[in-house]
């Protein structure tokens, strides 16, 4: 089973890079940009068929290592 | 007094500490960080500063889920002293045996040079040889040590005295420009609820022979020697 894990920074954390991406699209031209947030996605492949059991294991793998709560939220998504 | 320097795969400043540790009188052990257990009779644990896994994920992340760190963790809420430099507080932050997190530096920019820091107390093992309010001139090298908490507890902090140093100019003020990376409350370093852990970004190790411009980090050194030998 295919999962895909996406961290992305809590409203109100500030992004200095997220902020110099945004500053970078804006000098190169591309046009409508407002705001960049950077994150991370993680494509991991689950070793069990049992979703339920998959979620869990997902969920655990984020508050324990993938994310740091912090400061940062995550989004578990299933294939 | 007995020190143990975990060493973790990418760092790299384990023998500066080595040997600013031996200078003020300890007896120094390294202890790989695959260990279960620290050596028998260890009083202070150094977490040095370097680059531990790459920095992979997040700074200090893995390093911070090590096995020897259940034996740091067990130290520390036995009291016992723990000290993290530049990437060991960012370790402490990730292991949360400290509060809050290092981000990437306010302007993105790795930066390495001479810093001033401000003594907020010195009634901590860590800080006696100083003077309340003394402004000590060390090293910073990092490119995430722009501390940042949430409000309450940037609050706690703050209310229980547990900022160790903050970043200011020579006369010991705390001014913006003298906060280069941009941490909250310009904070350098901070104490555990009991004061026994203390994080900080600088590097004291760097500044403690003539031969390289300065001797002011000694005094975190020998605090710990002579408050040990009090204590014991």
């Amino acid at each position: 089973m295919k999962a895909r894990v996406t961290v992305t920074l809590k409203n109100g954390v500030l992004d200095p890079q997220g902020k110099a991406i945004e500053g970078a699209l804006k000098s190169l031209g591309v046009e409508g940009i407002a705001n960049v947030r950077q994150g991370k996605v993680f494509d991991i492949e689950v070793d069990t068929p049992d979703k339920a059991q998959a979620e869990a294991s997902l969920k655990a793998a984020c508050e324990k290592l993938l994310a740091n709560t912090v400061i940062e939220n995550y989004r578990v998504e299933i294939a | 007094m007995n020190s143990a320097v975990i060493v973790f795969p990418g760092s790299n400043r384990e023998g500066d500490v080595v040997r600013a540790l031996k200078q003020a009188g300890s007896q120094v052990q390294k202890v790989w960080h695959a260990e279960t257990e620290l050596p028998a009779g260890t009083d202070l644990v150094v977490l040095p500063g370097g680059f531990s896994y790459g920095d992979y994920l997040r700074c200090g992340a893995i390093a911070g889920r090590a096995t020897v760190m259940d034996a740091v963790r067990a130290h520390a809420a036995r009291g016992g002293l723990v000290l993290g430099i530049c990437n060991g507080f960012q370790i402490l932050c990730e292991s949360g045996l400290l509060p809050g997190i290092l981000m990437r530096n306010a302007n993105l920019k790795f930066i390495c040079h001479r810093q001033f820091l401000r003594v907020e107390r010195n009634d901590t093992a860590f800080t006696r040889a100083y003077k309340q309010g003394q402004a000590i001139d060390v090293c910073v090298a990092h490119g995430e040590g722009n501390y940042t908490a949430d409000e309450e507890t940037l609050r706690r902090l703050e209310g229980e005295g547990l900022v160790a140093f903050r970043y200011s100019n020579g006369h010991g003020h705390v001014t913006a420009d003298a906060n280069r990376n941009g941490s909250m409350n310009s904070i350098a370093g901070i104490y555990s609820d009991k004061l026994n852990v203390l994080g900080m970004m600088p590097h004291p190790e760097n500044l403690i022979e003539d031969l390289v411009g300065g001797t002011d980090g000694r005094g975190l050194f020998e605090s710990l020697v002579t408050s040990f030998a009090k204590a014991a």
